[in-house]
């Protein structure tokens, strides 16, 4: 009906959230003389880049999911846009939304949390053996 | 339907971005994680629509299938074009940048 608004807000609230992030970075490396480009050599990917992943998912799943809602007639293009609120069945909509709009977003950022930390491992690695070599040479 | 059409989409979106890595100009990161996010949104729905259902959640009717591989193709036309909007405005390679300073030149 329209679980897709919990992770369509959710994508607002992690692209603010990102925006800031990129920010606070973009000062860090400047106060540490460090080149924008040389970033992922340095200290792998910055957190800003691995928050995008999420905003990827979130907009481009929700976007995808409301065009099936479109599909459906349950989103429409006048007032109130939901065809639930309109025919009286908003209680049925909120369960909706509580259940399935809920576990979609849980099920999103948990799938991105893998992704963050497999890639953090994979970047440990990489940095111990790159000082496993130093020490060698 | 949906979610299977969607799923191969991933699949598929998420082999050319591991073909192209570390290239990112085309972006096709950003198609793979759209459509690995509807993906999961559409699997959970079908959860839900299983313990409605049931078994017979395995058995839809022939032009409901229709309908929905329908949408699922639809819903893939859509990611390829919001993909390709995103970049024509970041155009990474300046291709819409340089087209447009040689039309106004």
């Amino acid at each position: 009906m329209a679980c897709f608004l919990v992770p369509g807000t959710e994508a607002i609230v992690t692209t603010i959230v990102t925006a800031v992030v990129k920010h606070k970075e973009k000062k860090h490396l400047k106060e540490a003389n460090i080149e924008t480009k040389d970033i992922s050599e340095k200290i792998g990917t910055n957190f800003s880049t691995k928050l995008g992943w999420l905003n990827k998912m979130l907009w481009g799943g929700s976007a995808l999911l409301a065009f099936e809602h479109v599909w459906h007639g349950e989103v429409i293009p006048v007032f109130p846009f939901l065809t639930a609120i309109r025919d009286g069945e908003a209680a049925g909509m909120l369960h909706e939304i509580g259940t399935a709009g809920v576990t979609m977003a849980v099920l999103v950022t948990a799938a991105w949390a893998g992704m963050v930390a497999v890639s953090s491992i994979i970047e440990k690695r990489q940095a111990q053996n790159e000082d496993t070599k130093e020490v060698k040479a | 339907m949906t979610l299977l059409i969607t799923v191969f989409a991933a699949i598929f979106a998420t082999l050319i971005w591991y073909k192209n890595t570390p290239d990112n100009s085309m972006r096709y990161g950003t198609l793979a994680l759209m459509y690995w996010g509807a993906s999961i949104m559409w699997f959970v729905d079908a959860i839900f629509e299983y313990a409605e259902l049931g078994a017979e959640f395995f058995t839809p009717e022939a032009a409901d299938m229709l309908n929905d591989a329908y949408l699922g193709l639809c819903v893939v036309a859509l990611g390829l074009i919001i993909w390709m909007i995103t970049l024509f405005i970041k155009d990474p390679k300046g291709v819409i940048k340089k087209a447009l300073l040689k039309k106004g030149a």
